[in-house]
């Protein structure tokens, strides 16, 4: 039913469009400069000293309006033919909610797995819904041809299906601030068997089960699945918010309330930062960057991420 | 007329000393060059900004500046050039200086109002630039001021949202003075259907300037109400719709590139005809265009939101709108071209920025139309493809234009001519140099590269690196066009009254003209 080659159903339709556009356009711009370049040479003063005056024609003015106009009406209808089927996506689509915050995506389905590439099979209707964590951000697929902005408070989707497996870059083209042009991603366009397969393991029970394995490596999956290492390193670079190596028991400087204190970062204070960000802003950082992680994460889950950091104190 | 007791506006000192000759004059034509001067001042800035922007842009990864001075530069080159420069443009200096001479006036309606709308403009100008200074740092919005990130940053955005405020105050007041100075001040015989273009584009201007700026400053009240007083409008922490905040923003916006254009396409209006030695083709069907692209240019303005969630009904009908108000446009380009036929063109300075100009705008015009479609607009929008069609249509259009005007009525302000030879080297080398910085970023969008991006992805880098140099190219053809005027101004040989054979009022007039412009009010049969 959505069979397509291409790399995703909306390219044809779209890439349609553009060729009208600019074709039209195109003779237009080559066929106005050649005359006006042409009348510059024929009545230039030294060919042509006399001018012969001429007030206008009617019917000069009808013919370049009508023609114009039937031409703008052609192209406007190719531009809507070519967006009308992105505004409706089928009923049994595969539906991925994109979470954006300043400054990642993370790509969440419907079994619980998550992810922060846009894995998606090839061949099969996958609606992506917009989920903006904090300011405006857009989900931009160039090689899709489809964008969206996604905004807080609303829920606008894009959907497709591809029909090419590859690699494809994904942007988010709405400003949102210092990081705006490192918040991308890509989207995996896998066999469907190859999908399937990462699906299954990937589920709520699969991701908490290989998390237990190794200490750490549970809360490690969740920051990065949460957006937390866009801002955070852990090798001791400083990116937007302070660095996570080897701070777990240290003395801190921290800005409370416009006032410095020292104090010394232990679990308290770590699920304090992450559920009210600004109360305590290590010294030399801005506060207001960050949002509250509240109601994204739970005692458990911040539990974890605890334990990750301590283990980035081992040399 | 003597020319032994001809006193110039120069010479007229109203009795006032030094700069005071200046700073309090209600001349217009003082007033036109006090604008004319802040703006040239400012686009250099601008163009400074501009720049640095691309020296970043050149390689993918930190090339001068972290990201944060990046968003900074972005938003500030946005700021002055469409807030200081493209809007006040034309009709706050060469409208200033023409508009009541070309219909037969000896000032404004309201003098004193039109130096006050000038210290509105460089008040709001100091506003603006001291959101660069105070503590917590440049704003990093853009232009544009999104809600809710504009909301959330640290940085000075109020500063800037209350400049751009007090600049709305400015352009309302001398939109409602040239409109009562058309209605009330033509000369006897000037009916509206014999006034000439440039005026005609200024009014239907100073009807935008009038209706669509107040938009502006009631957005910018919300943003303050919200601000300061968590009165919930835009954010949606608040219970606020980020997406009202692009309506309003919008509705007003808009409008104001066609306050940008029109007046533009009435200084081409005025040049093409005179040098092809001819009247204009199609002046009626001009004038119509233009008050046609006054009026429909209202309701287009969503054509800036269509990946933002718009109905299906809004998104058809302000696509199709956008394409109606593609046709006046075509249609002038139609008459221009016209004009030149069986015409006895002498190609001058003023005439290359012209034709010029009329290149750059249709290229500016069709790639709107991109933009206008929307399924190719939702795989452009908020791409280097935008940045490229509005530099073309605001810089190659309004820009050109106001290069042309200064080059054609130069001789009128100074009495006096500049050098033809640079001239045409500078503005050589300004139009090669445009065309390789712009040119290049509609290829980069159609490939998919976003805009406001500090960095990019290792693909996109060769052609960033054409269009940086394009930019010093552009650099070097503008220091050799203004440095070209300036020497002109100073020590260029007398220019004669009418040095171009013009036909308008302004050229019937000794150079420079007097206080008054006219020593009787002229009739026109």
């Amino acid at each position: 039913m959505y069979s397509t080659t291409d790399a995703s159903n909306f390219v044809a339709g779209v890439d349609t469009a553009f060729y009208i556009i600019l074709g039209i356009s195109g003779v237009f711009l080559v066929a106005i400069t050649v005359v006006m370049l042409y009348f510059v040479y024929r009545y230039n003063k030294k060919r042509n000293p006399v001018p012969t005056e001429l007030h206008g024609s009617n019917t000069l003015e009808i013919i370049w309006t009508v023609i114009p106009t039937l031409l703008a009406l052609l192209m406007f209808y190719y531009g809507w033919k070519g967006f009308y089927p992105q505004r409706y996506a089928p009923k049994d689509a595969l539906a991925v909610t994109a979470v954006a915050r300043m400054w990642s995506f993370s790509f969440e389905y419907p079994n619980g797995a998550v992810s922060n590439d846009l894995k998606v099979p090839i061949g099969r209707a996958v609606r992506v819904n917009m989920k903006a964590m904090d300011v405006l951000h857009s989900v931009f697929i160039p090689d899709f041809r489809i964008k969206t902005d996604a905004i807080p408070g609303k829920n606008n989707f894009i959907w497709f299906v591809s029909g090419k497996k590859g690699t494809y870059d994904l942007f988010c083209t709405e400003y949102c601030g210092v990081r705006h042009s490192y918040m991308n991603s890509t989207v995996n366009v896998m066999a469907d068997a190859d999908f399937d397969k990462w699906y299954k393991e990937n589920g709520e029970q699969g991701a908490t089960a290989g998390g237990t394995a190794v200490p750490g490596a549970a809360g490690k999956k969740i920051m990065e699945q949460k957006g937390c290492i866009a801002c955070h390193s852990s090798d001791g670079s400083k990116i937007v918010g302070p660095s996570f190596k080897g701070i777990y028991g240290e003395n801190v400087t921290v800005v409370t309330g416009g006032k410095d204190r020292t104090l010394k970062i232990d679990e308290e204070y770590i699920k304090r930062s992450i559920i009210d960000p600004s109360a305590d802003v290590v010294k030399g950082f801005v506060a207001g960057q960050m949002i509250s992680y509240k109601t994204e994460l739970n005692d458990k889950q911040i539990g974890e991420i605890i334990e990750y950091i301590k283990t980035l104190n081992v040399k | 007329m003597s020319t032994d007791n001809y006193v110039n506006f120069f010479q007229e000192k109203q009795g006032r000393k030094g700069i005071w000759t200046w700073l309090l004059s209600t001349d217009h034509k003082r007033i036109g060059l006090m604008y004319l001067y802040s703006i040239m001042i400012l686009f250099m800035v601008g163009l400074t900004l501009g720049i640095l922007m691309k020296l970043e842009l050149i390689a993918p990864g930190r090339t001068i500046m972290g990201p944060q001075t990046y968003n900074g530069i972005f938003t500030l080159h946005g700021i002055i050039m469409i807030f200081l420069i493209v809007i006040p443009g034309l009709p706050a200096t060469f409208g200033n200086f023409f508009l009541p001479i070309m219909i037969g006036a000896k000032d404004v309606s309201f003098p004193k109002l039109n130096l006050f709308s000038f210290y509105l403009y460089i008040l709001g100008a100091l506003v603006a630039t001291t959101s660069q200074f105070l503590p917590g740092g440049p704003p990093d919005t853009g232009w544009t001021f999104y809600a809710p990130y504009s909301f959330k940053t640290s940085t000075n955005m109020f500063p800037a949202v209350l400049g751009a405020f007090i600049l709305g105050f400015s352009s309302i007041l001398t939109g409602l003075n040239f409109i009562v100075t058309i209605h009330r001040l033509r000369c006897p015989g000037m009916k509206f259907m014999k006034m000439p273009m440039f005026p005609w584009t200024l009014y239907g201007t100073a009807w935008i300037q009038l209706l669509a700026t107040p938009i502006v400053g009631i957005t910018l009240l919300m943003v303050i109400a919200e601000r300061f007083f968590h009165i919930g409008f835009f954010d949606p922490a608040l219970g606020g719709d980020p997406v009202l905040y692009q309506h309003l923003f919008w509705i007003y916006s808009h409008p104001a590139v066609y306050i940008m254009i029109l007046p533009a396409m009435g200084a081409i209006s005025e040049i093409i005809p005179t040098f092809s030695r001819k009247g204009i083709f199609g002046y009626n069907a001009l004038v119509v265009s233009t008050m046609a692209i006054a009026i429909v240019g209202y309701f287009v303005w969503a054509h800036h939101m269509f990946t933002s969630g718009l109905s299906m009904v809004a998104q058809f009908t302000f696509s199709l709108l956008t394409f109606l108000v593609a046709i006046p446009s075509a249609i002038k380009v139609f008459n221009w071209v016209a004009t030149m036929y069986k015409g006895s063109i002498n190609v001058q300075v003023p005439f290359l920025w012209a034709l010029s100009f009329i290149f750059l705008f249709m290229i500016g015009g069709f790639t709107g139309l991109v933009l206008g479609a929307v399924a190719t607009d939702i795989h452009v929008h908020n791409t280097s493809f935008v940045v490229a069609h509005f530099h073309y249509i605001i810089f190659g259009g309004m820009g050109f234009a106001f290069f042309a005007a200064m080059h054609y009525w130069f001789p009128k302000i100074y009495g006096k001519m500049y050098s033809k030879t640079p001239a045409i080297v500078g503005w050589a080398l300004f139009f090669i140099g445009f065309n390789i910085l712009y040119f290049p970023m509609f290829i980069l969008g159609l490939q998919g590269m976003p805009r406001r991006y500090y960095d990019y992805l290792p693909k996109y880098a060769s052609l960033n690196a054409v269009s940086t140099i394009g930019s010093w190219i552009l650099a070097i053809g503008f220091l050799i066009v203004v440095i070209n005027l300036i020497r002109g101004a100073i020590k260029g040989p007398k220019a004669e009254a009418n040095p171009w054979e013009g036909k308008t009022l302004e050229w019937t007039i000794p150079s420079p003209p007097s206080l008054e412009n006219f020593e009787e009010i002229p009739e026109i049969s």
